[in-house]
């Protein structure tokens, strides 16, 4: 019997759990300007490579190096770090009003913020953008006002969810940014889907959506690939690699036996491994992606190698399954120092400058969720009339929700009468 | 006995069957090293090794149609959905497939599969983290569907849902899992040990599916519940003075039809409670039972009280959740009625 053998199954390696020293070497990690950058029309199966090597701009001095150099203008370097050090500041800021009891539920993108906003500078603002729950840089990039995001983790009178939402599932009609679900990897599919429409009234609009590498796991995800390869859809696939999905380490999502990259080819796309942390590498690689999909050349699979340096969410404790002080181990480093040494070796930027930024920011912040709380928090100040609860379900109200409704009400009216 | 929450009941279970049944395995998404989102597995796999407590990769679908093809495989694969608000990706796997397997092969092949998984409101989940869809897989052919109340009830349940032979859909509601819950957010929190269920063998012992408990005897009306709701409607009773008897189904298929039937034939009157949306709900099954079985016994119309039919929305979890004044309600409603 199978029993009184030993067991055979293979099961994917963690490099270090708790009271262990932090263990990167399973990172292949490419030279600075060392990948070749190839035509916008090369085949797939031509650039087999792009998906195993990692492309980097920024090298350890600060330099940029190699072809993927986008030679950005200062002043736009100069706004991608501003994007970068807001979503910073706001998700440190989020943490704390969370922890103080004023929202119910938190989610940073501590150490992956380039991830969103290199990617959104890279874009325009007609093209559709369908995030996952920790891309809050995509809105922050994209002008989304602070006291917006914040009435919507709060769940207050201006919460454009209505109440209806948790905390950081924002959406912004205007802005072209997609609903956030709950759901994993959801997205993936429906933002093939937007792009098909985009060709089919020939437009030239892209859509691009992320998830995280845990999330690949999903059947969305194959079938985001699929469909997106059979049609040619101008779609930007990202797969943000930050190591860890709640507690299950990349290898359980399949990236032990190949890169995330590796998975555009199979589908008959390009995949490119890109240095997630580097603000220069995943603008370019984004802005060769969009050149693609805008001139038929189909969608691309990216695979941002990050790490999230924080918890999964204000619920989660990575003390229980991954090694202390980890994040400084990282070997790519955090992009906002890369991009801000950047600036500093182009003599466009200074620590004293920084500083003022830094203030500045924070003084943005604080004053965005003064005025944001004026609205109403979960425990004081106005509250959103519940009868909101039964709007949008569907268009126009059905008798059967009206009669709860007026039950609701009742029911509430007896509890204070 | 020991005092356990309905965290550490549903761990014991899962500790003596992984010990007692070699072909016992538990699968799930951060359920091994990491013990669970909730906790129920902590120190499992530490305890039983990584081959018989499998971290799996975030697939709900893979996840349930692996434990399928384990199962025809000899083993009793016992599987952990997150929260029931992610089961649906595995929604075709379930219905298409695990319910129906012993059915389409005539017996040749079957799929002792039991599914668990959080459901429920209460803990400002937002719409993805606390809904009650129980009644989406009572209407399937083929599974069986559980719902404890309490620790005691939790542990003897899982035990057999995991010995019998057929697919089971084990739902647990987690605002329960570390006490009893009686509707009220502004109470203080009571801890299982407070509790007469609370008190837990320590060792081996099964509550059999299709046996319904009632929870309290009573003359003047039934209440069917299961779940959360057991201990909502209880708080709502007493403080109306009202005689009820109150019945926890704790299994929805198999139904103890006769413990329904006999209780409402005795008292003539009959709300039925639960968390879940109202249209279509577990609730209508029984509604049309009672109907079927009792109606020259009625003295009044059977109410129902349920969540809304809405989504359930993060601001409004109280006006949402069916709580004390909503069952209040539906007491007066069917006790004044002729």
């Amino acid at each position: 019997m199978w029993m009184k053998k030993e067991p055979r199954l293979h099961l994917p390696k963690v490099p270090a759990r708790p009271g262990e020293e932090p263990d990167f070497s399973y990172v292949s990690v490419s030279a600075a300007g060392a990948v070749a950058r190839p035509e916008i029309q090369t085949r797939a199966r031509d650039m087999m490579s792009l998906s195993v090597d990692m492309v980097r701009v920024l090298d350890d001095q600060g330099e940029a190096q190699g072809p993927w150099n986008p030679h950005l203008d200062p002043a736009d370097l100069q706004v991608g770090l501003r994007h970068m050090l807001l979503t910073r500041i706001y998700d440190d800021r989020m943490q704390r009003t969370q922890r103080a009891g004023k929202i119910s539920f938190y989610m940073r993108s501590l150490g992956e913020e380039a991830v969103s906003v290199a990617a959104c500078m890279a874009l325009k603002p007609g093209d559709m953008l369908f995030p996952s729950y920790r891309n809050q840089g995509l809105h922050i990039c994209r002008g989304l006002p602070l006291v917006e995001m914040m009435c919507q983790l709060l769940s207050n009178t201006h919460d454009m969810c209505k109440g209806r939402q948790l905390p950081v599932m924002y959406h912004s009609r205007a802005g072209n940014l997609f609903s956030i679900s709950g759901n994993l990897a959801t997205q993936f599919p429906q933002a093939v889907g937007w792009a098909m429409a985009a060709a089919i009234k020939g437009e030239d609009h892209l859509a691009a959506s992320w998830l995280g590498e845990g999330s690949s796991a999903e059947a969305d995800f194959h079938q985001a690939l699929l469909f997106a390869s059979v049609y040619q859809a101008p779609a930007i696939l990202n797969v943000v690699n930050n190591q860890w999905a709640i507690s299950t380490f990349q290898g359980y999502a399949g990236g032990e036996q190949r890169s995330f990259a590796g998975r555009g080819p199979g589908y008959g796309m390009p995949g490119i491994r890109v240095d997630g942390n580097d603000f220069l590498a995943v603008y370019a690689v984004t802005q060769w992606a969009a050149e693609r999909a805008r001139t038929g050349h189909g969608p691309t699979l990216i695979e941002l190698v990050t790490y999230r340096a924080a918890a999964h969410s204000t619920s989660d404790d990575p003390a229980r399954y991954r090694a202390k002080d980890d994040a400084q181990h990282w070997p790519l480093g955090d992009p906002i120092e890369r991009l801000k040494r950047h600036l500093i070796k182009l003599g466009q930027w200074s620590e004293a400058r920084h500083e003022k930024l830094v203030q500045e920011l924070e003084s943005l912040v604080a004053a965005s969720w003064k005025e944001a709380t004026g609205y109403g928090t979960m425990n004081e100040g106005p509250r959103l009339n519940a009868d909101l609860m039964f709007e949008d379900v569907f268009k126009e109200i059905p008798e059967h929700l009206k009669r709860q409704q007026a039950q609701m009400r009742a029911e509430k009216g007896a509890k204070h009468g | 006995m020991a005092n356990m929450n309905m965290i550490q009941a549903l761990n014991s279970a899962m500790d003596i069957m992984l010990g007692k049944d070699p072909s016992v395995v538990l699968m799930g998404e951060d359920i091994g090293y990491f013990g669970g989102v909730f906790r129920a597995t902590e120190g499992l796999q530490r305890k039983y090794g990584e081959h018989r407590v499998l971290d799996t990769p975030i697939a709900e679908g893979g996840i349930i149609a692996t434990a399928i093809g384990m199962s025809v495989n000899g083993l009793r694969p016992v599987a952990e959905i997150q929260f029931a608000d992610y089961i649906y990706p595995g929604f075709d796997q379930i219905v298409s497939e695990l319910a129906r397997i012993r059915y389409r092969s005539a017996g040749d092949f079957h799929a002792p599969v039991t599914i668990r998984t959080p459901c429920g409101g209460g803990i400002r989940g937002g719409q993805t983290h606390s809904q009650s869809p129980e009644g989406i897989f009572t209407h399937v052919s083929g599974l069986k569907v559980v719902m404890p109340s309490n620790p005691y009830d939790a542990k003897g349940l899982l035990i057999t849902s995991i010995e019998d032979d057929d697919p089971v859909v084990f739902f647990e509601p987690k605002r329960l899992y570390n006490g009893p819950f009686d509707g009220d957010p502004n109470k203080p929190a009571v801890p299982w040990s407070a509790h007469p269920k609370g008190q837990v063998d320590g060792g081996y012992y099964k509550v059999p599916l299709g046996k319904a408990e009632i929870v309290r005897q009573g003359s003047q009306v039934t209440l069917i519940t299961y779940g959360t709701m057991v201990h909502v409607v209880t708080a709502a009773a007493a403080a109306l003075k009202i005689d009820a008897e109150i019945i926890d189904l704790r299994s929805l298929v198999p139904l103890d039809v006769d413990t329904i039937v006999s209780s409402v034939k005795k008292t003539g009157r009959c709300v039925v409670a639960h968390e879940a949306t109202r249209f279509s709900g577990f609730g209508a099954e029984i509604l049309s039972i009672i109907q079927e079985e009792c109606f020259w016994h009625l003295e009044a119309p059977i109410q129902r009280v349920t969540g809304w039919d809405t989504p359930y929305p993060h601001a409004f979890e109280w006006e949402y959740f069916p709580g004390q004044p909503r069952v209040m309600a539906a007491l007066k409603t069917v006790m004044e009625s002729a």
